[in-house]
């Protein structure tokens, strides 16, 4: 019998992309009544929570598939199924913790991990049985891999590490020189986000060779020459992070000379929308196939804005306001969670090759999400560019009378929200289901 | 169809050697302007404003959240400055919590704002947007 830690590790994922909605529509509520619940559930608590869930839906799932891919899809032998499982309990026992520190205020962590620094080490533990098991497996089962597995290796080792930057402030050689020390934090944060979509873009190149049955997608040097592409700017971009940092120039160089070679990802995108979009096979896996077209479309709004911004003469207003929140939601949203719900669609098609996929009531949610997305979206560009007016051109007025005159656009935010959520759930529903059944003892 | 992996591991070695070069020397690299190294005090701070999650509502150089104002420059500002800082503290304003800090650890977060300030300067009004879109920063030592 095939072990069962993928599922395990989906079916987490999904809890935690709720729980991590709920915390997030909480937490924007604030903006409307700032007072409402401050003393019980501060913005402060519920801000750490989202963030820390809604990432962890993205690593989680991105590691389910992963796994599934391999022992179900591939059929290879794990190299080892315990430690596969032990990864899972692992992961559930940090995550635990980890909303035990949040909710007790054990939060000596900075943004991102603002749990108690310890708990790094289970989860570096996890990554690290992860390698292992991945590395070992491939090793013995492929020769000459395709570009796929490439990127999730690349994605395990640098998450790894990133991982370990992000805690160096807790050493002295770093946290007394300030600069320093915030430059190396939003490095590795930028850097982990990069991990992490190593994993989530290695997922839709499989998916598309898979869905598309044609593996040239993933071999074919193009393929390759966009995962150095993006390797490069994952080791050496970060730093458009940090423009405003007064750090030596050069590094701000580097930064705005790797960034601006995503051009050739957006020339690319526009040079092969049609060749890409028309040849899948589509009827076998409708669902996963919508949403890749989605992601298609998120990619393309998505790096326009994060090209433009990563412009420091551009960057310089957008830096700071919700634009930057736009971006980050954005392309958590519109590109990963787009990937991996296409990933789960065609997970769960492969474990019941008659189940229907595409219910009425499921495109429905498709679009609901697309459109709610598209709102929520522009939104928080709408109130990051009233944030950057107020302190760049008419910088007159109160901090608290900018925020009150910005509530419109916290409104849509947060109904939009609403509306992401429900749609979301609408789709997730029958695959949660679908996955609680495999996992019943029989 | 399999591909040939030789050039790969070839390409992958030149940027990890890159990468292993480019961390050493930004781990080795202060910020521009020299600044004090943080006192214990502001460490102390520097914590405080951390197990306080103060930098999910504020932002210091615009990074952190979003829900109240940044506070890169709050020290020298003409019109705020530490006392203005220490009123903040426990009013309990707007959406800002209800903290209840001891007189030394107010100290404490004032101290690591004021080194914080000290390192330069956020909104940069005084930088020049060049044709080629660099921005060119405008450092605390300069006049
Ligand atoms: C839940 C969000 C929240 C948290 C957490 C929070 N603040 Fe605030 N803070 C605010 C808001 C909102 C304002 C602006 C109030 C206004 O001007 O209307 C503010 C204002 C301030 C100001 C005055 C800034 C100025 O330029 O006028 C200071 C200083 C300050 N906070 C420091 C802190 C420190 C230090 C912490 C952590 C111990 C902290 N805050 C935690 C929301 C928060
Ligand atoms: C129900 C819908 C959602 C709502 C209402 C919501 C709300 C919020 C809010 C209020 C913030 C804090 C912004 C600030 O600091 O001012 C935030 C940040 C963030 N959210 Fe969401 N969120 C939602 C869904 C998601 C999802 C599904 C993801 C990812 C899969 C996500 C990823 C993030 C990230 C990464 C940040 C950090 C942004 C940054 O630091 O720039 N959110 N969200």
């Amino acid at each position: 019998m095939k072990s069962k830690a993928p599922i395990y590790f989906l079916l987490f994922a999904m809890v935690a992309l709720f729980m991590g909605m709920f915390f997030g529509l909480t937490a924007s509520f604030q903006y409307l009544m700032p007072e409402f619940l401050k003393e019980q559930i501060p913005f402060s608590k519920l801000r750490p929570f989202h963030v820390t869930s809604v990432i962890s839906w993205i690593v989680l799932c991105a590691t389910g598939s992963i796994y599934f891919f391999l022992t179900y899809v591939e059929k290879f032998k794990l190299f080892s199924p315990l430690m596969a499982k032990i990864h899972f309990i692992i992961f559930l026992l940090t995550g635990i913790a980890i909303y035990f520190s949040f909710a007790f205020d054990y939060t000596e962590g900075r943004e991102y991990f603002a749990f108690a620094p310890i708990l790094i080490i289970p989860i570096l533990i996890g990554w690290v049985f992860f390698g292992i098991n991945y590395f070992k497996t491939l090793y013995k089962n492929v020769k000459g891999w395709p570009v796929h597995y490439w990127m999730w290796g690349t994605g395990i080792v640098f998450m790894c590490y990133h991982l370990m930057e992000a805690h160096f402030w807790l050493f002295n050689f770093f946290r007394l020189n300030f600069i320093k020390d915030f430059s190396v934090q939003w490095k590795s944060t930028g850097s982990f986000t990069g991990s992490w979509n190593m994993l989530v873009y290695g997922i839709s190149i499989y998916l598309m060779s898979k869905i598309k049955k044609d593996s040239n997608v993933a071999t074919n040097k193009t393929a390759f020459f966009f995962y150095f592409l993006g390797l490069t700017n994952l080791m050496f971009g970060w730093a458009h992070h940090t423009y405003l940092l007064p750090t030596q120039p050069w590094i701000r160089y580097v930064a705005y000379a790797i960034s601006m070679t995503e051009w050739i990802v957006l020339a690319s995108i526009i040079y092969n929308w049609k060749r890409s979009v028309l040849k899948v096979e589509k009827d076998i896996n409708p669902m996963a196939y919508r949403f890749l077209l989605a992601t298609d479309f998120w990619v393309f709004i998505n790096v326009i804005l994060a090209l433009l911004f990563s412009i420091p003469a551009i960057n310089f207003f957008t830096h700071g306001t919700h634009i930057t929140v736009a971006h980050s939601m954005g392309t958590t949203i519109g590109i990963n969670t787009t990937i991996l719900f296409s990933a789960l669609f065609f997970i769960v098609h492969q474990l019941y090759p008659d189940f229907k996929t595409d219910r009425k009531w499921v495109k429905r949610g498709f679009v609901s999400f697309n459109i709610s997305l598209f709102i929520f979206f522009v939104s928080l560009i709408i109130a990051g560019a009233k944030r950057s007016y107020w302190m760049y051109v008419s910088k007159d007025g109160l901090f608290s009378e900018m925020q009150d005159s910005l509530i419109p656009y916290y409104i849509s935010f947060f109904i939009f929200g609403i509306g992401i959520f429900i749609s979301l759930l609408i789709v997730a529903f029958p695959i949660f289901k679908a996955f609680l059944q495999k996992i019943k003892p029989s | 169809m399999y591909t040939n992996s030789r050039p790969y591991i070839f390409v992958i070695a030149i940027l990890l050697t890159l990468f292993g070069i480019y961390n050493y020397v930004v781990y080795n690299t202060n910020g521009y302007v020299a600044a004090e190294k943080l006192s214990p005090l502001a460490v102390k701070g520097q914590q405080l404003f951390q197990n306080n999650r103060c930098w999910s509502c504020h932002q210091l150089y615009g990074l952190g959240g979003y829900l109240g104002p940044d506070l890169t420059n709050v020290y020298s500002n003409e019109n705020k400055g530490p006392l203005y800082i220490k009123a903040f503290l426990n009013s309990s304003v707007k959406s800002m919590p209800q903290f209840n800090f001891l007189e030394e650890e107010k100290d404490a977060l004032v101290q690591y704002l004021k080194q914080v300030d000290e390192t330069g300067i956020y909104p940069n009004y005084d930088a020049e947007i060049e044709a080629t879109g660099w921005v060119k920063l405008k450092y605390r030592n300069e006049k």
